[in-house]
Formats: structure tokens, sequence, C-alpha cells
């Protein structure tokens, strides 16, 4: 039988705002537990919640950038619910009325440009965490990410495989953070998402019984859940089986999904407008200031970075991977009207080597963009070879310096003068009888060995193509 | 207070800041009378001996070094609603009974830099749900007027404070009725304010949207001076009102001549007691003798608010009271089993009966299936009510009514029937849905027991509702009647 897989994410990105999305407590990662919330945070009696003008300033970024509609006017509903880590009994959400509604995001994927329909956009505050295990007999609880503001993006079932998926929450992922609403760290939880799988026959019209993944920290993770989930269903289905709904909890380790509720157990969450709050109402010029504040987008910034600098796609890619990425790129170009395929493949190459074994984001790379695009120039110029080049990018990224001050102190400038490789030419000529021999019997292979012999007399110095070219011209005057 | 010191708030400031006598003497006097005469009414659950005298030395400190604010060094009784940070705040409620809050309310905070003297927490309904003061976890407050009787609720032991003059003023909170009704019953002038105008924050949630703090004192003339402290703008509570602060007591002793009551024809039907009628009618031809002009006015869906009221009231406090789980502070059950034992528990534990109730009915009107019908129906007649009273206030400045149906009933006489206790609210309930100001004064009695006069006001009229009571206390003696069973003089 022939599947269809259908998908639709739910993604909670945790907003970069500085304090909590109702109160003033901060939010400043891996605090002790329970010294950033206040009384609001802790659901104290008579404590009431402000709504933080930033978390709404990042929502609608948010929507202007996926071209959403903005609600002028939104609603915080609470959700009720008793779980030891969620203080007041109700997570401050919305629900009638969210921030954005509709919006789409195109997504490069299986060669082409695929339209993600986004079904809405909205602000939340996130729970605490129960920690299992660290206090003895207890279940500990910390309140510092309680209150933590949320945006939940929500899809459309749209997606039709786990690469699919992937392929929009990278997108997504990315754009969040050229909008600096979001840190995008998956492994601190920044960037979160549920997963809602079911499967269908290829050309039924009525979606089949959904599960919904929860879980997932990891792009790896989401397209593993959603591939095993998938196989899991398909499973059940071909034996005759039903699909029942529930959520299900995605066993990294085992690498498979597992009942945790099913819809017998599910919530009545109760939403209703929280009294608490006012409407939010967001004013014509509001969006505008922000749509104003709009940075280029990644999709944009990649098409330009193709039509500009006539990248190929994939580099293109890879230099608007992060928009730090693009604007160092960017600095390079300003600093020295290097050609950009050749700046691309350093940055690419060894820049993005360093950084990952250094663990470091390029904003704190050690070499300025001014330094890195001098280094390139360089090249160019033909001062140093390609293969001396590695030796001063190491150099410079150990903080000896400059480019120019690198191949100074280290005596690494190219020798393209004709009259000092000649002699050297000459010298090996000389030195090497028998090799020469060898190349006028018609042993062409020699030459290899002959240049490389220059080159070591030059340690290295002689410009390797003038040096071949100087052999070969000698070896064919003495003929 | 008569002996040694006037029973009006205006007095009393007037004569610290004289040096007729001290904050210290004025505190010791009214602490007196409360250790004399609380035992029978039990309208105090906390009272503060040593932090009121320290705060009545500040006072006196104060005043003596010219820097006292105008209520400098005035005792006054705080509802055990308003978060205290040095003394627990119980709510009238088992589930708070070892709680002390970590901050301050925005009203308290407003009082202390007033540098007012807080002599104790008053005795109220449990979570402020009741009408009575019988839920309170600590026992009923008794009407000082009738020891049998109930002093009306939920602010039911601010009022008999008052009444009972074992403070001179004092706070309370209304959701539907709570500062006018038991002011009523107990005889005292009762504000609630306009919603937005006093913050909420610190104040213990009942239902938020309806929840409103205010003054209960003696006179209008107290009620204007005590809103000039606890009213104004808290950025922390979203619902606060972003006003210029304003003297409530501006419009006092000013000519009523241009005013114009309304007198709602829903408000004297057949659940009105018939005295009650004869005496409201004395009060308004009093207000026309005084100069305003009288005319009839309509709120034809008055028979809605009750139902619709306790809807959304019951729904939000659902919510609101979710927070006490047993987890992080209230009370919590011992040798809990596991999550849902220690949820189960150390709430069937902690809440009484009432509360218990309202959080099943409210829970009940916001389930799946039920929110169209039941919240977002009376969310739609609340907006009705609200109209109702836009259209009245076209043509009448103010309205006015009975505050209860009935004077203060006997204790215990609604155990068995909960929604006759509700029907008590039938006056009080749609000011607050629809956020407008409204007072209750005394203007009569009937069988010894005093009846209250209710003023409702179009938004922010506070001061032009005070100004017009208190021309009818400069008129009218009602006000000054005390209880004779308990206080007699008053301490002296």
């Amino acid at each position: 039988m022939n599947w269809e897989t259908v998908i639709g994410l739910e993604v909670h990105a945790q907003l970069s705002t500085d304090s909590k999305i109702f109160s003033g407590a901060s939010t400043a990662f891996g605090a002790e537990p329970n010294s950033q919330a206040c009384a609001v945070d802790l659901g104290l009696p008579g404590a009431l919640p402000v709504v933080n003008i930033r978390a709404v300033e990042m929502a609608v970024k948010f929507g202007l950038a996926v071209n959403g509609r903005i609600a002028s006017h939104s609603i915080f509903a609470r959700k009720n619910y008793f779980y030891p880590d969620l203080p007041k009994g109700y997570q401050i959400s919305q629900y009638e009325d969210p921030i954005v509604s509709g919006g789409v995001l195109p997504i490069d994927f299986d060669g082409g440009i695929t339209d993600i329909q986004l079904t809405r956009a909205h602000l939340e505050e996130d729970a605490g965490k129960s920690a299992h295990g660290n206090v003895l007999g207890a279940t500990g609880i910390d309140l510092n990410r309680a209150g933590t503001a949320l945006l939940e993006i929500v899809s459309e079932p749209v997606m039709r495989s786990a690469k699919e998926a992937v392929a929009y929450l990278r997108e997504l992922h990315q754009l969040v953070q050229y909008l600096k609403i979001c840190d995008g760290n998956m492994e601190e939880g920044s960037f979160r998402c549920d997963a809602n799988v079911s499967v269908r026959l290829k050309g039924d019209t009525e979606f089949g019984t959904r599960t919904e993944i929860k879980n997932l920290n990891s792009f790896r993770f989401v397209e593993r859940a959603i591939d095993f989930e998938v196989e899991r269903q398909i499973d059940v289905l071909t034996e005759g089986g039903s699909i029942t709904q529930e959520t299900r909890l995605y066993d990294t380790e085992a690498g498979e999904t597992r009942s945790m509720r099913g819809k017998e157990d599910a919530h009545d969450y109760r939403y209703f407008p929280d009294p608490d709050l006012l409407p939010v109402h967001v004013a014509p010029e509001f969006i505008e200031d922000l749509s104003v504040q709009l940075p280029e987008l990644p999709r944009a910034k990649r098409q330009r970075f193709v039509t500009d600098y006539e990248l190929s796609q994939d580099d293109a890619s890879l230099l608007t991977g992060s928009a730090e990425t693009a604007a160092y790129f960017e600095a390079c170009l300003a600093a020295e009207a290097v050609d950009p395929k050749a700046l691309s493949n350093w940055i690419v190459g060894e820049l993005f080597a360093a950084l990952n074994e250094a663990g470091l984001k390029i904003e704190y790379c050690p070499i300025k963009p001014t330094d890195f695009s001098v280094l390139i120039e360089r090249i160019s110029d033909g001062t140093i070879s390609g293969k001396m080049a590695k030796e001063v990018f190491q150099a410079m990224w150990d903080g000896e310096g400059n480019a120019d001050e690198v191949i100074d102190a280290r005596g690494l400038e190219q020798i393209s003068d004709s009259a000092a490789i000649e002699a050297a030419v000459d010298e090996v000529i000389a030195e090497n009888s028998d090799q020469v021999a060898q190349f006028r019997a018609g042993k062409e292979k020699v030459l290899g060995f002959l240049v490389g012999q220059v080159m070591k007399k030059t340690k290295g110095q002689a410009n390797p193509k003038v040096a071949n070219e100087l052999m070969k011209k000698q070896l064919g005057d003495g003929e | 207070m008569s002996d040694q010191f006037p029973s009006s708030v205006a007095q009393l400031a007037a004569g610290l800041r004289d040096g007729e006598y001290s904050s210290v003497e004025l505190t010791k006097a009214y602490l007196t009378r409360i250790s004399e005469h609380d035992d029978a009414l039990n309208s105090f659950i906390t009272v503060c001996d040593e932090s009121a005298l320290a705060q009545a030395r500040a006072a006196d400190a104060a005043i003596a070094a010219g820097a006292a604010n105008n209520l400098c060094g005035v005792p006054y009784a705080n509802k055990d609603i308003f978060c205290t940070s040095d003394v627990r705040t119980s709510c009238g409620s088992k589930m708070l009974d070892n709680f002390i809050a970590p901050y301050d309310a925005g009203v308290v905070e407003r009082l202390n830099a007033a540098g007012m003297v807080m002599l104790g927490k008053t005795n109220m309904d449990e979570f402020a749900m009741g009408s009575s003061n019988e839920t309170s976890f600590y026992g009923r407050t008794c009407n000082p007027w009738d020891l049998s009787r109930v002093p009306g609720g939920s602010s039911g032991g601010s009022a008999a404070a008052v009444a009972a003059s074992l403070a001179p003023i004092a706070t309370g909170t209304d959701t539907g009725g709570s500062i006018r009704q038991p002011a009523a019953f107990c005889g005292i002038s009762g504000l609630k304010p306009t919603y937005g105008r006093v913050s909420r924050y610190g104040m213990i949630a009942f239902a938020s949207s309806l929840d409103q703090g205010g003054p209960m004192g003696r006179t209008a003339e107290d009620l204007a001076l005590l809103m000039n402290v606890i009213a104004g703008f808290d950025e922390r509570d979203s619902t606060s009102l972003e006003m210029p602060d304003e003297d409530f007591g501006r419009l006092l002793n000013k000519p009523i001549e241009n005013a114009r009551i309304g007198v709602p024809s829903e408000y004297f039907g057949p659940d009105l007691d018939a005295e009650i009628g004869a005496l409201l009618e004395r009060a308004i031809a009093e207000f026309e003798k005084l100069g305003a002009t009288i005319c009839e006015v309509s709120l034809p869906n008055s028979q809605l608010a009750i139902p619709a009221y306790y809807v959304i009231a019951l729904a939000e406090c659902s919510s609101n009271l979710s927070r006490y789980d047993g987890i992080r502070f209230g009370h919590q059950c011992e040798n809990a089993v596991d999550l849902t034992d220690l949820y189960e528990r150390s709430r069937a534990e902690g809440f009484g009966e009432e509360v218990k109730r309202r959080i099943l009915v409210g829970t009940y009107a916001l389930s799946s299936g039920y929110y169209d019908a039941y919240y977002r129906k009376a969310q739609q007649i609340r907006r009705l009510i609200k109209q109702d009273f836009v259209n009245a206030f076209d043509d009448v400045d103010f309205l006015i009514g009975p505050t209860t149906p009935d004077v203060a009933f006997t204790a215990g006489c609604h155990s068995s029937d909960p929604v006759t206790m509700y029907l008590s609210d039938i006056y009080t309930t749609a000011v607050n849905l629809a956020g407008l100001p409204a007072l209750s004064i005394p203007a009569g009695q009937v069988s010894g027991l005093p009846v209250g006069l209710q003023l409702i006001g179009n938004y922010f009229s506070e001061a032009a509702m005070l100004g017009l009571a208190d021309r009818y206390q400069k008129n009218s003696s009602w006000h000054l009647s005390h209880p004779s069973e308990i206080c007699a003089g008053g301490p002296s």
C-alpha cells in the first residue's frame, strides 16, 4: 500500500527577553534553582501579571517576517491544569485571538521552494522544571524558568516527510535567530518542537488519526522520531489495527516513541480570558516601527548572496547560516575588494573548521574581518601561496598579529622574482643529473620531484607556478 | 470614642496634628477596646498590638518633626485579604492560616507611607466568598447591633469593628457587594470605587474582574480621606487606572442643587422589605429637599445580574484558587502518598464548604461543552447590564436605591440554602459587573437594625458621590447612631 505522511509542528521558541513575560524576574539560564522566581512567578496570593512589552514586540516581528496577520486586539487566556511546576495552577497563554494568525514560511526542499503555511503564533509563559532524582526521595521544583516568555508557532499539517519537517524547522530556527527574538539554543530548551504525525493512504482526503510526539530537542531527533512514528503507525494500520489519538514521548536512548497519555486522559484546560490582564492592543504605528527595524531575512540574504557575489546556492546558504556569519563575510568584502568566491571558500573551509574546533561562534572569532580579508588579498596578489596562507591563518588565529605581520615575522613571503628562482633551478639541475636525464628520456613525472627540490631550496617561498615554468624552460633549453 | 477622642477620622487626625493626644495614646485606646470587646464580636483575626504601637511611635515622631501626612498616626483596621509582610494574611481560610506574605499589598504600602497605624487584620468570609462572615475559618463575626445576627460579608469584620468603634476606619474589598452590604448591615459608610482605582496588587483575588478595594468608615468625609490614601495607579496591577491623583474630598460641603438622581424602578420591587422601602422614600425626599432632582429610571436587565455575577465570579475564583495546591505555601496535608493525594487532601482540608462549592460551580461553568452556555453567555449579559447603566447615566448623575433587600439576618438562617444567601446581593452585584463606583450610607433603622442606602455613580464620580453622601449626612444623623449593646461611648 502507498502511504502518505502528514506532519504539523508546534514549536516553542523561548523569546530573548531579559525579564519574564509577566514579571520583572531575570531569565538568565543556569542560575541557582528558584533564585530567579519572584512573587508573580511563585504564584503567591495577590501577585499579579504585567505583560512585558518586549515579548509583544518580538511576537509582532515574527508575525511580520512570516507575513501573518497581527491582531490589533489579542487576548491572554488561562489554561488551567494542576502540576507542581505550574505555580498558579494555570498557564497564561493565548487561545481565541492570538497575536499572530496565518503566515507562511517558504523553505528550500527537494530542489524547489515549498511554502509552509502557519496556523498561528501566540505568546505564553513557560512552566518551571520538575527535577526527579536530584533530591533524595522527593521531586525538586525549580521555578527559574516559570514565566519565561515563549512564542508558540503552529504550522498547518502540510509537511509530508520527516525530512521536510526538519527543513521547515531549520528555516524557522534560522529565522527566529535572524529576528533576534530567540537564541535558538536547543540544548538549553530555547527552541523546542512537538510533532503531530499521522499517515493516510495516498489519495485520501481525510487525515488519519494523529499522535503528538513531545520532547524533540534536536533536528536529528525530530527526524528519527517522526520516521519511527510513521513506521509504527503504518505497521499498526497494515496489521488491521487503528491509531489511538494520544501524546507520545520520544525516548532518545531507545530511539522510539512511547505512549505518554491517551485521549481519555486529555485535560479539559477550561481556557478563559485572563481577567488580570487587559487585551493587548497593537497600534498600526507600533507595527510600522517594528517593520522598519526588521532585518534582511535569511531567504532574501541568501538570494542576494547568489546574485551579488555570484556564489553557489550551497555557499550562499552556508554563509547566511547565521546573520553573524553573513555579516562577517560582508565586513571582509567591505574592507578589501577580494574575490567573493575565494573569500567564501576560506570562511567555509578554514575559518569554520577553526571555529568548530574551538567551539566558538563567529561573533567571537579572534580574527577580525578586516584582518581576514587582508589574508585573502595576500593570496590573490601572490604574496603567499595557498599553502603558506594556512600557516599564516593559524598564526593569526593564535594572536601573532595580522597577515602582513605574520608573513614578515616568519619570512613567508613568496618569491616570484624569476632571477632568484632561476638560480635555485640551475642548482637543482646541476645536483640531480640522474633525474634530469630521466626527464629528458621522456619520464615527465620526474618534473614534480625537481620542482619540489626547488621549493625545498627556497624553503617553500618560491612561487610554485613560477618555479614550475622556469624548471621546464631550463630543462628544455638543455636539449 | 466620645469621651476622650472624637469618632471621625477627620477629627482624630486634626487632634493628632494639634497635639491634643498622641498616636500612641489613641492606638492604645483602640487596642484596649479591641481586647475588651472583640471576644464577643470576633471582628479581628489578628490583632497587632506591638507593631501597631511601633507604628504609632513612628507616627508621633513624624508629627513632632512636622513631616506627617494628613492621616499620619490614625489607626485603622485592615481586612485580612491585603497582604502584609510582617503579619499573617489568612484571607479567612485555613488554607492560609500559616501564610505570611513576603511583601506588602499596594494598598498597604500606601497606608504605611501615610503613617497610618494598623490595629489588626479583620475577619472575613473565607476568600471573600460569602455575605455573612459565617464562612470564615476563624469563626463568624457578630453584628454589634445584635450579636445573634451577621455583620454581612465578606468585609464583615471591618464593618463590625468600625460600627463597634474598635477602629475608626477600615479597609474592605467588594466583589459583589462585600463593602456595601456589611456597611449597610452594621450602620456604617462604605465605598466601592470604580474598578481600577485601588490597586489589586497584593489583594488576594476572589474574582479578579470584579474585586475592588475601598474604604469603610463612619462618614462620607472619612471615606474620602481614606480614598486619598489608598487610591492611585499601580503599575504592578494591569487593571489599575493610570489617572492623575485627585482629592476625593474636594466636593464635600458643597451644595448639590444640580444633582440629578435616578430611582431605578427595578430596585423597588417585591424583593425589597417594605419598611426599608419606606425609609428610602424618606431619604430620597431628603435629597430632593436638599436640591437634587429626582426621577425614575429603568435598569431593564437587573434581574440578570445575580446569575451572570455568580457565573463570572465563580468561574474566575475556580481558576484563581488553583494556586492553593499545598506545594509552595499554605496548608499541606500530612503523609501524602502521591501527587493527586497531596492535591486532593490539601485542598479538601484547607478550603471550607462554601469555597469548595464555588470552585466546583466555577469549574463546571468553564468546562468544555458548557463554556458557551454559561461563561460566554454571562459575559454577554455583563455587557447588557453595563449598557443599562450607560443609558441611565445619559439622563441622571446618580442612581439611588437600597443596598440590601433586608436588614442583617440571623446567623445560620441561610445555611441550608446558599442560593437564598446569594440573593441578598441583588442590588449590589450589577455595579461590580459594570465596574462602577457605589457607596452605602446609613439611612434609618428597622427594628433597631441599620438600613443602608446605596448611591451608584458614573465611572470616576467618587468625589461627587461622596459630596452627595456628605450633604445627606450633614442633614441627618443615622450615621452617628451606635450599637448600644457594645459601644456606648467608645473607649475612654
